[in-house]
């Protein structure tokens, strides 16, 4: 009896969360431009996709922001959760960590439009960023997921067993070595999933894009962003079943060799 | 004024090296958060309490050398002064501030049945289980407020069955109001509810149950006594987690909530976009920030209290 209705509102919590999703699939291959009307199984919306220079051109530039920011905020971040996790308390810690986690609750709004007063500051004073365009939207995309991946990092930092990396130290390792050899392949999960992280918030993000992108530097949220405030658009939805497919599988892929690394510790 | 701004810095560096000492692994991401965290917000305090001007950058600076020996800091209030006369801005506050209570109050409503139906199931598929309400949150944030873009709008998925099953004549009014705002936000910070429901629903004895059942309570009042009180913990850190994002959200009262629904993440973005006003923009997001903080610290102080009263 109790089991049914835990089945029944977990079936329902489901629905909700996959409806939508499912609906934007199926309409993507839709014929008619109108939900209204199902014309027959067509591909012409991906192949309208596909031959629309300015959505390629963003779809770039995106990419190359979001691979970009991912792989240097996962490297500081990686320093910074080592820093939080290892380093004796030194002066100033309770406002380090602060300054790397802030930006984690910090509203999108606020944090575009303090950068790009930053931006036009630092122009003005030093001649540098010259314009807006790409590096400033890496840089404040690396801003960003600086603190999810500090904070993936040091998750799974605090959970490792420090005797391996006391014992390796005490039989005469640089610390350098101990971190590259030992704690690097150890907290390589957790990595992985900082650098997706980052990756899928740097694809996602549109309102920090849109303060602090130039001409010339526009990405692919922004244009979804841009077409959406005229309502429905058959090419966003072969875009999101594209993208949907693409992220899902890179989930699961990174989910199935996570567990498989665990599973094989655990039974080591 | 070169000069004045080396000085700075090599004073900064001096300082960076005595607080951080000989770990310069604390450097890197540090100066970065310093240069490009801390330092915009500092512009943003001091920006909006300037004037605004037509000039590029557009607002006054607050401090001027006035003559040799006078140097005058003019602080300009007027900018929040009119944030809290205006009727748009307090109307926005307002707005924003009952489509955060309203979305976190549903969160916990979906979200609360959802987390003890996955903590009761079985081990073996609740893994499984917490990935499918992750598995959503990876794809484009845009792509599932556009989802219900595509369930609501007036020629939209909803509004056709209904007129097919013929219910209705007239397609209805689902999208461009509060309400469909609020349903984007529930659908899209969901997870963020369910997972520290989750966490802390997992950790209660079932055996408490039992023994309430075994001395006869029903099982809605052995729920309501032994799991809500274990599982307040979760709701805190849920709540915080869905009313922090909620309160500061532009996109999706921008694309469902139509024109009146007004949120301050989207008066921010009309100051500075459409009346190119810096300094009211400036003074708009401080404010949103003590609301975003404020949540944050008290959610802090009870979790102080709590362990206090352990002890």
């Amino acid at each position: 009896m109790r089991t049914r209705w835990l089945k029944i509102v977990l079936a329902m919590g489901y629905l909700f969360l996959y409806f939508p999703l499912i609906c934007i699939v199926i309409y993507s291959f839709n014929e008619s431009r109108f939900v209204a009307v199902w014309s027959g199984f067509s591909l012409k919306w991906y192949k309208a996709l596909f031959s629309d220079p300015i959505m390629l051109r963003a779809t770039v530039t995106s990419l190359k922001i979001a691979c970009i920011s991912a792989t240097v905020s996962v490297i500081f971040g990686t320093i910074a959760a080592i820093v939080i996790t290892r380093l004796p308390i030194f002066r100033g810690k309770s406002f380090f960590i602060g300054a790397v986690t802030a930006p984690l609750v910090m509203p999108e709004v606020v944090m575009g439009l303090s950068l790009l007063m930053l931006f036009v500051g630092m122009e003005k004073y030093f001649g540098w960023p010259n314009g807006r365009g790409t590096t400033t939207v890496i840089i404040a995309h690396i801003t960003l997921t600086l603190s999810y991946v500090t904070m993936v990092v040091q998750a799974r930092l605090q959970d490792l067993d420090r005797f391996i990396e006391e014992a390796a130290l005490d039989l005469g390792a640089s610390p350098l070595k101990v971190f590259f050899v030992i704690t690097l392949p150890m907290i390589s999960p957790s990595i992985v999933v900082g650098w997706l992280l980052s990756f899928a918030l740097s694809l996602d993000d549109v309102v920090i894009a849109s303060f602090v992108a130039g001409p010339g530097s526009t990405t692919l949220p922004m244009i979804v962003f841009s077409s959406l405030r005229f309502g429905i658009s058959p090419e966003v939805n072969a875009l999101a079943t594209i993208l949907m497919t693409v992220l899902s599988i890179g989930v699961i892929i990174s989910a199935a060799f996570i567990y498989k690394k665990q599973n094989r510790r655990d039974h080591a | 004024m070169y000069r004045i701004e080396e000085r700075i810095i090599s004073w900064f560096l001096d300082l960076v090296k005595k607080v951080t000492g000989k770990h310069f692994l604390v450097f890197v991401p540090s100066i970065w958060m310093i240069i490009f965290f801390i330092c915009p917000c500092l512009i943003l305090i001091k920006i909006s309490f300037s004037e605004s001007l037509i000039a590029s950058p557009p607002y006054t600076s607050i401090v001027d050398m006035v003559s040799d020996y006078t140097l005058q800091i003019r602080l300009n209030l007027g900018n929040y002064l009119v944030l809290f006369t205006d009727e748009m801005y307090i109307r926005g506050f307002i707005t924003s501030f009952l489509i955060a209570v309203a979305s976190t109050v549903c969160c916990l409503i979906i979200g609360f049945p959802m987390a003890y139906a996955i903590a009761r199931s079985s081990k073996k598929y609740r893994s499984i289980l917490l990935m499918l309400v992750l598995l959503p949150f990876w794809t484009s944030f845009l792509i599932r407020v556009y989802a219900w873009i595509m369930l609501l709008s007036p020629s939209g998925f909803i509004n056709t069955l209904l007129m097919k099953l013929n219910l209705i004549d007239v397609p209805l009014q689902l999208m461009n109001n509060s309400y469909a705002a609020c349903i984007g936000i529930i659908y899209t910070y969901l997870p963020f509810m369910i997972f520290p429901l989750y966490g802390a629903i997992e950790k209660i004895d079932y055996s408490l149950l039992e023994a309430a059942y075994d001395l006869g309570s029903t099982p809605l009042r052995a729920f309501f006594s032994i799991v809500v009180p274990l599982a307040v913990p979760g709701v805190y850190a849920g709540s915080v987690l869905v009313f922090v994002p909620a309160i500061g959200e532009f996109v999706i009262p921008e694309l469902l909530g139509g024109a009146q629904t007004l949120t301050i993440g989207r008066l921010v973005w009309n100051e500075f976009f459409g009346n190119m006003s810096w300094p009211t923009a400036a003074a708009l997001s401080i404010i949103l920030l003590i609301c975003v903080v404020f949540p944050i610290v008290l959610a802090k102080k009870r979790e102080e209290i709590n362990l206090l009263a352990k002890e």
